[in-house]
C-alpha cells in the first residue's frame, strides 16, 4: 500500500464508515418502533414512508461508506 | 374460460421478438477472442463498468418472484408481505463488505465460482462441493418461479387452454431464452436488462402515479385495504392481515429481512453477475446505487394495497383462486389494453433474465465445482464452456419439470427454503473472504447442521393448504417468538463451526492449503484496456 497520505485509510475514517453501514440495520431491525400509522405522510402511514425514506438514506449511507474508505491515487 | 386479449398479446409478443434478436445479437457485443471460455460465456468477459453491472445485477435480483409474489403476499397479508423493503435496504451493506473482497480474489485467481473460492481458501475440495451444490439446489425453484410469473401474465391475457396447448407458450419462451442462452452467454441477460428496466421504470412509474388518481387517493387505498384486511377469513376465522406488523409478527418481519439478506449476495446468480464485473470500485459503487431498485420494490409492493382496493380486481382474483394475479389483473382492468400489454411483456421479460443468469450461474458452479473438481480435473477451458452449455439446457428443463409437475403454492415456498439453503453457505463464503480462523470440516459440520435443521423445520410446518412446507416461519428456540429458519438454522450453523474449529485446533487436525494472501483481497484490474479492434471468434459453423 502506498504511503502518500490521500491513499491511505484512516482508523477514523474507518469506525466513521463502520457506523454508516451499521445504521440500516439498527433501523430497520427495531420493527416495533415504525410499526404505527402516525405520522402519515401524503397519505401514507408512517411504517410504509418511513421504511420507503430509509431505503433512500440505506443508499446515502454506502454511498458515504464508499467515499470514506476510497483508496484515492493508491496502485489498488 | 375469457377470451384472448388480441392487443395486448400482440404487444406482448412483438416485445419478445425485439428481446429474442437482441439476445442472440448479445454474442457479438464486447466479445472477446473468443466465446469457448467460461471467462466470456458464463462471465462476459469480466469487464462490464459501473453501468451495465447495475442492470445486470438489477436484472438479477428483482425477478418476477418480486413483481408477482411480494405484491401478492401484501394483497393477501398487509404489512407482512413489506418486509421484502426492509430486506432489499440493508442487504446492500452487505453487499459493499463482502462483494469487494470477493471481487477481488476472484480476479486474482480466476475463480468462476463462489464454490471455487472456497476450495481455494480452506484448500477443501468437498467444502466447495457442498457450496456447488447447495447453490445449484437452491437455484431450480428459483428459475421455476420465473416461469409461475410467465405463467400468471399468460392466464390473465386469456392464454389458456388444456392438456399439451396450455403449456406451449411457456414451453416456447424457455426455448428461446435456452437458444440465446446457449449462444451468447452472460451478455445476452445483460443486454436485455436495458430493454427490461426501461419497461419496468415505466410500467412502474405510470402505475404509481395513474392508478392511485384512479382509486382515490394513498389516503383512500390504504383506508379500503385495512378494512379489506381485517376481514376475517372464512377458512381460519381470524383476520387476512394488517396494516402494520404486531406483537405476534415483529421478529417474524424482522427475521425474515435479515436472513433474506444474508442470503441475497451469495446466491451463486447474484456472485456471477458480481465477478462480471471490469473493476473493484464498480462493485463498491453499485452497493450503493442498487437499492434505487429497492425503492421500485417497494412501490411495487404497494400495487398490493391497490389491487385490494380496486373491486374489479379483488372479485377476479377470487374467482380464479389464484392471489398471483393480483397485479396482473390490476393492469388488466385500469390499463388500456396497448400499455396492459407492455406492462405484461415487462414482467414476461423480467422474469426471462434472471432465468438465463440463474442457468448460467448453476451450469458454472456444476462445471466448476462438480466436473472440472472431481470428474474432469484436466479439463480445457472449451471444455468447460461446452459443459456449462449443455448444463445450462438441462437446469432450465428441471426447472420446467418443476413447474409443470409442483403445485404453484408449493414451489413459492420451495423458494424460501432455497434462502434457507443458500444461508447456511454465508460462513464459509462471507466469513472466509474476512478470516480463515474457522477449519474447514468445523464449516462442513455447521453447514450439515444448519441444511438438516433447516429442512427439517421447513418440513414440519403446514399451512391450511399443504401439510408440509407451508411456511418459512417457525418457532425460534429459546426466544419464544416466530421468526425465518433460515435465521435459526443459520445461528445453529455458527455455534457448531465455533465449536467444532475449537475442537480440532485442540487435537490439530490438518489445515488445508490456503492459496491465496491477504493483499489479493484488495486487488483490482490493471488499468491496460483489452485491444479494441480484436477480431473475436467467428459466430458461424457452431453446433446450436
Amino acid at each position: 500500500m502506498s504511503d502518500t497520505s490521500p491513499a491511505r485509510v484512516t482508523a477514523a475514517r474507518k469506525a466513521a464508515a463502520g457506523v454508516l453501514l451499521a445504521a440500516p440495520f439498527l433501523v430497520y431491525l427495531a420493527v416495533p418502533s415504525y410499526a404505527k400509522e402516525s405520522p402519515r405522510l401524503a397519505g401514507f402511514p408512517f411504517f410504509y414512508w418511513w421504511q420507503l425514506l430509509w431505503v433512500l438514506l440505506t443508499a446515502v449511507c454506502i454511498g458515504g461508506a464508499h467515499l470514506l474508505t476510497r483508496r484515492r491515487g493508491g496502485a489498488r | 374460460m375469457k377470451d384472448v386479449e388480441g392487443v395486448e398479446l400482440a404487444i406482448f409478443i412483438a416485445v419478445f421478438a425485439v428481446v429474442t434478436v437482441v439476445g442472440f445479437a448479445a454474442a457479438r457485443w464486447r466479445r472477446g477472442q473468443t466465446l469457448m471460455h467460461l471467462d466470456e460465456w458464463g462471465l462476459g468477459g469480466r469487464g462490464f463498468g459501473t453501468f451495465v453491472t447495475w442492470f445486470l445485477l438489477g436484472g438479477d435480483l428483482y425477478t418476477a418472484y418480486t413483481f408477482v409474489a411480494v405484491p401478492s403476499a401484501v394483497f393477501a397479508g398487509g404489512a407482512m408481505g413489506f418486509w421484502a423493503v426492509p430486506y432489499g435496504a440493508i442487504a446492500y451493506p452487505i453487499v459493499f463488505l463482502v462483494g469487494p473482497r470477493l471481487w477481488s480474489v476472484a480476479h486474482r485467481h480466476g475463480y468462476v465460482t463462489a464454490a471455487d473460492f472456497v476450495r481455494g481458501r480452506f484448500g477443501s475440495k468437498s467444502l466447495g462441493l457442498a457450496v456447488a451444490l447447495t447453490g445449484i439446489l437452491a437455484m431450480m425453484p428459483y428459475i421455476a418461479l420465473q416461469l409461475v410469473g410467465i405463467q400468471a401474465v399468460l392466464t390473465v391475457m386469456g392464454v389458456t387452454g388444456s392438456g399439451w396447448a396450455k403449456d406451449l407458450p411457456l414451453f416456447i419462451a424457455f426455448g428461446l431464452l435456452a437458444a440465446y442462452t446457449y449462444t451468447s452467454g452472460l451478455r445476452a441477460p445483460a443486454l436485455i436488462s436495458f430493454v427490461k428496466d426501461a419497461l419496468i421504470y415505466l410500467v412502474i412509474i405510470v402505475a404509481v402515479v395513474y392508478i392511485p388518481t384512479r382509486l382515490g387517493g394513498w389516503d383512500s387505498i390504504f383506508g379500503t385495504a385495512e378494512t379489506a384486511l381485517a376481514r376475517p377469513n372464512p377458512a381460519t376465522g381470524k383476520p387476512a392481515g394488517s396494516l402494520f406488523t404486531n406483537d405476534m409478527t415483529h421478529w417474524a418481519y424482522g427475521t425474515l429481512a435479515l436472513g433474506s439478506s444474508l442470503a441475497l449476495f451469495i446466491y451463486p446468480h447474484t456472485v456471477t453477475g458480481a465477478l462480471a464485473a471490469g473493476r473493484r470500485d464498480v462493485i463498491r459503487r453499485n452497493a450503493a446505487l442498487l437499492p434505487a431498485y429497492s425503492l421500485l420494490l417497494g412501490l411495487l409492493a404497494l400495487l398490493g394495497y391497490m389491487a385490494l382496493a380496486h373491486p374489479g380486481t379483488v372479485a377476479a382474483v377470487k374467482a380464479a383462486g389464484n392471489p398471483q394475479l393480483a397485479v396482473p389483473e390490476l393492469f388488466e382492468q385500469v390499463f388500456p389494453s396497448w400499455f396492459a400489454g407492455l406492462a405484461f411483456a415487462a414482467i414476461g421479460v423480467g422474469a426471462l433474465v434472471p432465468a438465463a443468469i440463474m442457468s448460467i450461474a448453476a451450469s458454472n458452479l456444476f462445471t466448476r465445482n462438480v466436473y472440472a473438481a472431481f470428474l474432469r480435473p484436466d479439463a480445457t477451458p472449451e471444455e468447460e464452456t461446452r459443459v456449462s452449455q449443455l448444463v445450462s439446457l438441462l437446469v432450465k428443463l428441471g426447472a420446467l419439470v418443476f413447474v409443470l409437475g409442483f403445485d404453484k403454492s408449493l414451489a413459492i415456498n420451495l423458494q424460501l427454503l432455497g434462502g434457507i439453503w443458500v444461508v447456511q453457505t454465508f460462513p464459509a463464503i462471507a466469513i472466509g473472504l474476512f478470516t480463515r480462523w474457522p477449519h474447514r470440516w468445523a464449516l462442513l459440520a455447521g453447514w450439515a447442521a444448519g441444511m438438516a435443521y433447516g429442512t427439517m423445520t421447513a418440513y414440519g410446518t403446514s399451512s391450511p393448504t399443504q401439510r408440509h412446507f407451508g411456511s418459512p416461519l417457525d418457532d425460534i428456540p429459546f426466544v419464544g417468538h416466530t421468526g425465518y429458519i433460515a435465521l435459526t438454522a443459520f445461528a445453529l450453523n455458527m455455534v457448531v463451526v465455533v465449536a467444532v474449529t475449537l475442537l480440532l485446533r485442540a487435537v490439530r487436525a490438518p489445515e488445508g492449503q490456503d492459496e491465496t494472501n491477504p493483499d489479493d483481497y484488495l486487488a483490482d484490474a490493471d488499468p491496460a484496456p483489452a485491444a479494441p479492434d480484436d477480431p473475436g471468434r467467428s459466430l458461424t459453423g457452431r453446433p446450436v
